[in-house]
């Protein structure tokens, strides 16, 4: 079987959105949008599911502050409870405030590391990984809507030719 | 425009009458005299030492001693004490730190007051006087805390307001009607607020320390050197020629804003909001400087031996995350009400997003006030919070729940920030928190461990939410709720976030 994919090339952001509406009130499916920049409200119009990226990252500073506070209780209260210049180290809410800087920044570096991190691992981002851009004009002032094809190649060539595309291409796919 | 419900206007006279009557209750029921003392005093002691009442106040008076006695002393038994269990610390000692020396120094006081009768009968007298004036102020500090906690949220919403015209931000004119409304509380606000400190420095009350008589008289029975060596600052005629300046230039900005404001509807240009863009920047300058001095002045002189560099942004931080949950309360009214069209989620929304962060700034401050005063533990510095934890432990300690936990538990939810019932909610948590810092900054320095939120401080706190919602939903329908013909209304009337 065939795998063909329309390639729909635009050159301005508001005609792209134009299409996009246009192309899922057609009910074509869309597989890619590629953009040079972040085009606001594309995600909506295409029906994107939104980004549970803060929630991830919610639980992440959860994490970092039981770690803060699990540290600083076992090192400072548990393991060797010093007197250093006076400060009560009988129960960790005696000298709690002490403890609060450290809490606070292990909470904010798990949240933002662990969040960057799952941002990588879901997008698929690592160095030294091919870059999957179908026209290297997308990285500058291109953008381009790729359609899957079923057996309805001429329809959607002109479909697509409709809505204001400068260029579109049939590609075969691997 | 606006029309002011009847039941609204109803609603505010009740809790204005209610107030009222709740004040004047406070100040009647208040003792007159060491007698009457003695006979509260002798009320909470019943059961346990009936027969022995006056005994007990001699010891209770003798652990008071004993108790700052011990505070002074705490460092070096407790260090001393460290030493020696450092090695058994897994048996770590779990009792407050301060309560063994103060229990030991309790005993000896008492075991000495029997040979020292007539010291121990001179010192009762000089307790019945201390709490006599605890007493008397209660009522005086329940509505100064009232008085100011309202006047500030009002000049709250004016900063707030000033930020947003000098910022050119685009989202927030249409609800300049309703920040204005808001401000229209100010005036009000100033008046009576001014009359209290005059009946402060007119010595009705003991809410001011440093305003007692013979504090500065190197000769008289109540001088205080350390006063006494502020009296450059701290003292009553300067005190309240800055107080009227404040409270002047605060209003003069209030005004000329607002009557810029309702010319540029009718102008031709854009020159009054030109003016409007000046003042405000003025405004800023002035307030900042004056914000500062007003919180020594008015709060932070209070406790007159204690100071902190960074109390004027914290009080200012209090007071103007209020500010933003009024403006987002009121809004939240009158949209429900349809009074504003262009009014949508994003901009209360953005509301929300102020009070948020607003609230995690006022936590930032009270805990660096807190920590660096608890971390380094100056004697001359820690008594304030050496009080405040001792007497007022929940109040202390329920306004950082109230004011940053809960908050920061709801308001982070992006979608939880567009629903009115979880906003109002929060608000109102936000304003009750930060009535309680206010009652935790003024009221141990006036009444100190003879607190409670009784009759005078809810019927105080009543009276004033009724003039404020009487004064602002007047205002209201002063003018029309949106703005004509400033450059961003129609930036602001399409504001999607």
């Amino acid at each position: 079987m065939s795998n063909k994919v329309i390639h729909a090339i635009y050159n301005d952001d508001d005609i792209l959105m134009d299409a996009v509406k246009k192309t899922r009130a057609a009910h074509h499916h869309i597989e890619e949008v590629f953009t040079p920049f972040p085009v606001h409200g594309l995600d909506k119009a295409m029906g994107l599911a939104p980004t549970r990226i803060a929630i991830c990252s919610f639980i992440y500073g959860l994490c970092g502050l039981s770690f803060g506070t699990w540290m600083m209780n076992y090192i400072m209260i548990q393991d060797w409870p010093q007197d250093i210049g006076g400060k009560p180290s009988f129960s960790y809410i005696e000298n709690m405030p002490s403890f609060v800087p450290i809490m606070f920044e292990e909470t904010v570096f798990f949240a933002a590391h662990l969040m960057v991190i799952t941002f990588y691992m879901r997008s698929r981002l690592w160095p030294f990984k091919e870059a999957e851009n179908p026209d290297v004009r997308t990285t500058d002032d291109h953008f381009l809507m790729e359609i899957a094809v079923n057996d309805n190649e001429k329809e959607l060539v002109s479909f697509f030719e409709n809505t204001g595309a400068v260029e579109v291409k049939v590609i075969e796919k691997h | 425009m606006y029309t002011f419900s009847s039941k609204l206007k109803t609603f505010s006279f009740i809790l204005m009458a209610v107030g009222l009557l709740g004040i004047g209750y406070g100040f009647l029921s208040a003792p007159k005299d060491i007698q009457a003392v003695e006979a509260i005093l002798a009320a909470d002691a019943h059961g346990s030492h009936h027969e022995a009442s006056a005994e007990a106040h001699v010891a209770t008076e003798e652990s008071h001693v004993a108790t700052e006695v011990a505070h002074e002393a705490t460092e070096v038994p407790v260090a001393n004490k460290v030493a020696d269990t450092a090695t058994e610390a897994h048996d770590s000692i779990q009792a407050p730190v301060a309560s063994e020396p103060a229990h030991a120094s309790t005993e000896a006081h008492v075991a000495e007051s029997g040979e020292h009768k007539v010291d121990a009968h001179a010192e009762h007298e000089k307790h019945l006087k201390h709490v006599l004036n605890q007493l008397q102020n209660k009522p005086w500090a329940a509505l100064y805390v009232a008085c100011i906690f309202f006047m500030l949220v009002s000049l709250g919403v004016l900063a707030f307001y000033a930020i947003q015209q000098v910022a050119q931000s685009g989202w927030s004119p249409v609800l300049f009607r309703v920040m204005q409304g808001i401000t229209a509380y100010l005036p009000v606000g100033s008046v009576i607020f001014f009359v209290i400190l005059v009946l402060c420095g007119l010595h009705f009350n003991h809410l001011f320390v440093w305003l007692g008589e013979g504090v500065t008289d190197p000769n008289s029975a109540n001088y205080d050197e350390i006063i006494a060596g502020k009296t450059g600052y701290l003292n009553f005629p300067f005190w309240i020629i800055r107080a009227a300046v404040f409270l002047i230039g605060w209003n003069l900005y209030r005004y000329y804003s607002r009557k810029n404001c309702l010319a540029q509807d009718e102008a031709h240009d854009d020159s009054f909001y030109k003016k409007n863009f000046k003042i405000s920047a003025g405004f800023l300058v002035f307030f900042i400087v004056t914000e500062s001095i007003m919180s020594w002045d008015w709060i932070m002189s209070i406790d007159p031996h204690w100071f902190s560099t960074l109390f004027g942004w914290y009080v200012f931080a209090s007071f103007l995350v209020s500010g933003v949950t009024i403006i987002c309360l009121v809004s939240l009214y009158l949209k429900s009400k349809g009074y504003l069209e262009y009014v949508n989620t994003s901009h209360i929304h953005d509301l929300a997003k102020f009070m948020f962060g607003f609230s995690v700034f006022w936590t930032y401050l009270w805990f660096s006030q807190f920590m660096l005063i608890w971390y380094a533990n100056i004697p001359e510095e820690v008594t304030y919070f050496v009080t405040r934890i001792q007497d007022y432990n929940l109040p202390f300690f329920g306004a950082v729940v109230m004011n940053f936990v809960f908050p920061i538990l709801i308001l982070i939810n992006t979608d939880f920030k567009r629903i009115s019932w979880v906003l109002v909610m929060a608000g109102t948590v936000i304003l009750l928190g930060h009535y309680v810092d206010f009652f935790n900054m003024i009221m141990p320095g006036t009444v100190g461990d003879q607190w409670f939120i009784g009759v005078s401080e809810i019927a105080s706190v009543l009276f004033f939410l009724g003039l404020f919602i009487y004064v602002v939903f007047t205002a209201l329908t002063k003018a029309p709720l949106l703005a004509k013909r400033n450059p961003f209304i129609e930036e602001s009337k399409h504001f999607h976030y």
